[in-house]
């Protein structure tokens, strides 16, 4: 027999899975609260204990983990043109697994870098110009950062011409610099994996040190991802395939959390008709966005914000004081509905943090009039034909009827030049698999590959 | 090595000419950045900002270029690109009228160098040459 123990450290639940990897079957789950604050052994080995009352005595081969614990992964992107080096810059956190508090274009004010001190940010992405292009914007944030004597890391990945001078600032003020390669080295094209593993090595080496994880490696063998990033690692697994293992194809992933939603989308995006013509920034297969406005707890009252006064009283005429409930739920962050009314008000909640965190992630179709007849510009990713959506997150996963929170990712007739998916496949993670087949992809794709097949389910 | 930025203004597709332009001007030399068809003010000058051109070329072919090039040296000098250099060439007004009309009313906008249609960018390589340096 061999065994994996695939550990996710959540900002709530530790949650545990056990693996047969020989005879491919998972063999059992369990979860208890994480205690990062006191010490984070004490949350796994409640964790473990209730694992193996459930499976009997066992012995695993590997112990590896991801964390999105104390906070997760927070950064701040910095970049040029709001349209260019920024929405590069956000993608390059995103696809690391980060969440993106803080995001500034062109030049750094005093507040803008106290702000960065202020939020505690983990990591700092310094981007701007295209190779060659612009260099005072750089110059100038890295100059001020180091005159605040940041000591925060920094990632720069901006203009290649600027580089040296850029190990100047670093020297000169002493800052914790990471030079990489530009994220955006001609104009619109994207390359984020340098970038995307840059941040996950200062996340393993430092972070999660700082925040108390990595005393967790005296247990066990390693923490080796921001738990976002083993997810995207799955999802982009369970599209592809692998070797003879066919995957799904291009697919969908939600995950509605208590303070955040994330999207992922696992595709080209490319134009399906002929007279679409592409605009923008490149896009990257592997796709996560990040809304942390949107989630079920903690981020509740960011779901009602964007709802107009109309919505909101068509709501309260059909009996629904949502911002009564949003102030509850957000107050009362492990609250769990036990009543028909409060599941209701739940799916309510879970349906409009897809509906507008996808809104903000797909593609979108724009008409313009030319002598040559109608011609149509895209921006983003054309969705409409992936095979599947899966669901994941306490609310989705536990809900009666979870078709009707993620049907809100399909298309709809109010949102006719969003791109959004027309018949997708609904599944659903169940058991909550997603992170731990991530981890266990690293070793064992094929196996992680029928795992998640068989355990993510239609509904 | 100095940058241009190239492309087509609104809701124009022709794309050949662009891409002629784009040939010739790496061929002499410069780092051409093609922003293509169906482009936008915004578009060229988030290009120009990122790429740190020195000179913009906006084409336009399909007769409506006055709209769509009315208020551009305005947003450069927002962006903070008040001294780019701005050429604009083509089927750029409706019709056939005066070049010379044509030339003062985009000249008044704020453009560096007004092209008719028919000019061949051979012809145009020695102002480029003259403005920029080589």
């Amino acid at each position: 027999m061999k065994n994996y123990l695939l550990i996710d450290f959540g900002s709530t639940n530790t949650k545990l899975t056990a693996v047969d990897v020989e005879n491919k079957v998972i063999l059992g789950t369990s979860k208890a609260m994480t205690t990062v604050e006191e010490d984070i052994s004490i949350g796994y080995q409640q964790a473990l204990e209730s694992l193996l009352l459930k499976t009997g005595p066992l012995i695993f081969q590997k112990k590896i983990a991801c964390s999105s614990a104390a906070g997760g992964l927070k950064m701040a992107a910095i970049g040029l043109v709001e349209e260019l080096t920024v929405e590069a810059a956000k993608r390059a956190c995103y696809g690391a697994g980060a969440k993106v508090d803080l995001v500034f274009s062109h030049f750094l004010t005093h507040h803008d870098i106290k702000e960065i001190v202020q939020k505690k940010i983990d990591i700092i992405l310094l981007a701007g110009g295209t190779d060659g292009g612009n260099r005072e914007s750089v110059l100038f944030n890295a100059q001020a950062l180091g005159e605040a004597h940041v000591c925060i890391p920094i990632v720069y990945a901006g203009n290649k011409s600027c580089q040296d001078d850029i190990r100047v600032i670093f020297d000169q003020y002493h800052l914790q610099g990471y030079v990489i390669d530009n994220i955006m080295p001609k104009l619109n094209q994207l390359k984020i994996d340098g970038a995307q593993d840059i941040i996950r090595s200062i996340f393993l080496k430092n972070i999660i040190a700082a925040k108390g994880v990595k005393k967790i490696e005296s247990v066990i063998d390693e923490v080796i991802f921001p738990t976002p990033h083993a997810v995207l690692k799955a999802a982009e697994l369970l599209a592809k395939g692998y070797l003879h293992e066919k995957g799904l194809g291009d697919i969908v992933l939600v995950d509605i959390g208590g303070a955040t939603t994330d999207v992922y989308s696992m595709g080209t995006g490319a134009p399906i008709r002929g007279d679409v013509i592409l605009k923008g920034l490149d896009e990257p297969f592997a796709k996560r966005t990040v809304e942390g406005d949107l989630g079920m707890r903690y981020s509740a009252l960011g779901i009602v914000a964007p709802l107009s006064k109309e919505s909101l009283r068509q709501y309260t005429d059909d009996g629904f004081d949502l911002k009564k409930e949003a102030e509850f739920r957000r107050q009362h962050v492990d609250f769990i509905p036990t009543t028909p009314y409060e599941a209701q008000v739940d799916r309510l909640f879970g349906g409009l943090c897809v509906d507008i965190a996808f809104s903000r992630h797909v593609g979108k179709i724009d008409s313009v009039y030319t002598p040559l007849g109608m011609m149509y510009y895209q921006f983003g990713k054309d969705l409409t034909n992936v095979n599947a959506v899966i669901g994941t997150g306490g609310v989705v996963i536990h809900d009666e009827n979870p078709t009707d929170i993620l049907n809100k990712v399909c298309l709809s007739s109010d949102k006719p030049l969003e791109l959004r998916p027309k018949k997708p496949q609904m599944l659903l993670d169940k058991k909550y698999i997603l992170s731990a087949m991530g981890l266990l992809s690293i070793d064992e794709p094929i196996v992680a590959l029928q795992l998640m097949k068989e355990n993510i389910v239609k509904i | 090595m100095k940058t241009i930025v190239i492309g087509v203004i609104g809701a124009d597709v022709h794309a050949v000419g662009n891409r002629i332009i784009e040939y010739v001007l790496t061929n002499e030399g410069y780092n051409v950045v093609n922003i293509g068809v169906l482009s936008s003010q915004e578009d060229f000058i988030n290009a120009a900002i990122e790429a740190n051109a020195k000179m913009i070329l906006v084409s336009s072919l399909y007769g409506h270029g006055e709209i769509d090039c009315r208020g551009m040296r305005d947003k450069c000098v927002e962006a903070g690109l008040a001294n780019i250099i701005l050429y604009v060439g083509g089927n750029i007004v409706v019709g056939k009228q005066n070049v010379a009309d044509v030339e003062k009313r985009f000249l008044e906008m704020g453009f560096n160098r007004v092209f008719g249609p028919g000019t061949s960018i051979e012809t145009v390589l020695p102002l480029i040459k003259a403005d920029l340096g080589s």
